[in-house]
């Protein structure tokens, strides 16, 4: 187990692992993204209310879930750089802001544009919307926090710290809805219960939620590569790496 | 299919501009994102080799 962590925690050793997982996950999300979409716009059944605005949940679902997500995962990863000073994950870390918050900005878009035909306003100050604002808020400057130190290790560490206490955000928007009042429908999904749509309505959101989880492993793998060659490049196996391709190019 | 036509498909029951701002925001930052960590790649990459040739050829002329 100790032997696997301090593998995975070689940047050399991600680097190349990586390379190998990395194609298997864009296919995976072309693939499902590509499906889920022509399914979900095209071929799901309009919604008996809603009619064809309810088409906007098969980008505002996955966009939200990754924006929970993402955030959840930075937070494990500055844990794991904190305690373990393992650099590859502070590495993931940082390369995974920029996604989450465009993930929270598309998911706060897409309902604001939903709400307008649906609740006839496109934002009100309810918990759900507000938490998920804050979370807009926590990422940027997560993003923000990085960029303010000279020193990369006083800014690794400032950013995992905050990143593990706005996690407290997270449960906060998933039971918002549970909590106050809102104008946000509770959970379309869970794990105990069938959800209350049929078949090929949420069979297409499965698709989608899948695909855009395959996006960000992908977008990972490859940004932190790009983040390892940026952090170690002077290092003897990056200069190697860099040269043997050089001499393949000529 | 939901829809009879094209341009039934294109007007979403009169809901067009919610769903297509909607999913067009989406999919312009999925694109962003891809583009800019390919370009990301490829800058890395080049400098890193003309590092490691600008190196090279200092060790070479003072041999």
């Amino acid at each position: 187990m100790w032997a696997f962590i301090h593998k995975l925690g070689s940047p050399k050793w991600f680097y190349g692992i990586s390379a190998k997982l990395q194609p298997w996950f864009w296919a995976a999300a072309a693939l499902l993204i590509v499906t889920g979409s022509l399914w979900g716009l095209a071929f799901a059944p309009a919604d008996y209310q809603q009619g064809n605005s309810f088409r906007i949940i098969y980008v505002h679902v996955p966009a939200a879930f990754l924006a929970q997500s993402i955030f959840i995962a930075m937070a494990v990863s500055g844990l794991v750089f904190m305690v373990w000073k393992i650099k590859v994950a502070d590495m993931a870390a940082a390369v995974m802001a920029p996604l989450g918050a465009a993930m929270t900005f598309v998911a706060l878009f897409s309902g604001a544009v939903w709400g307008v035909p649906t609740w006839g306003t496109w934002w009100m100050w309810d918990a759900r919307l507000t938490s998920m604002l804050i979370l807009l808020f926590l990422y940027l400057g997560v993003i923000a926090l990085r960029g303010a130190f000279t020193s990369r290790d006083s800014a690794s560490r400032a950013a995992s710290v905050l990143a593990m206490v706005g996690v407290i955000n997270i449960p906060i928007i998933k039971y918002s809805v549970d909590w106050w009042y809102t104008l946000h429908q509770p959970a379309s999904f869970t794990l105990t219960s069938r959800p209350a749509m049929p078949t090929e309505m949420w069979l297409p959101l499965v698709i989608m939620v899948l695909g855009f989880y395959s996006f960000f492993i992908a977008l990972t793998l490859m940004r932190t590569r790009s983040e390892i060659l940026r952090r170690e490049a002077n290092k003897r196996w990056v200069q190697e790496l860099v040269t043997g391709q050089a001499e393949e190019a000529r | 299919m939901a829809f009879d036509s094209f341009y039934e498909f294109l007007a979403m029951g009169g809901h067009a501009p919610y769903v297509w701002s909607a999913w067009g925001v989406t999919a312009l930052l999925l694109i962003t994102t891809v583009w800019h960590a390919r370009v990301e790649q490829r800058q890395l990459l080049k400098g890193l080799k003309r590092r490691a040739r600008r190196a090279n050829s200092a060790r070479g002329s003072t041999q």
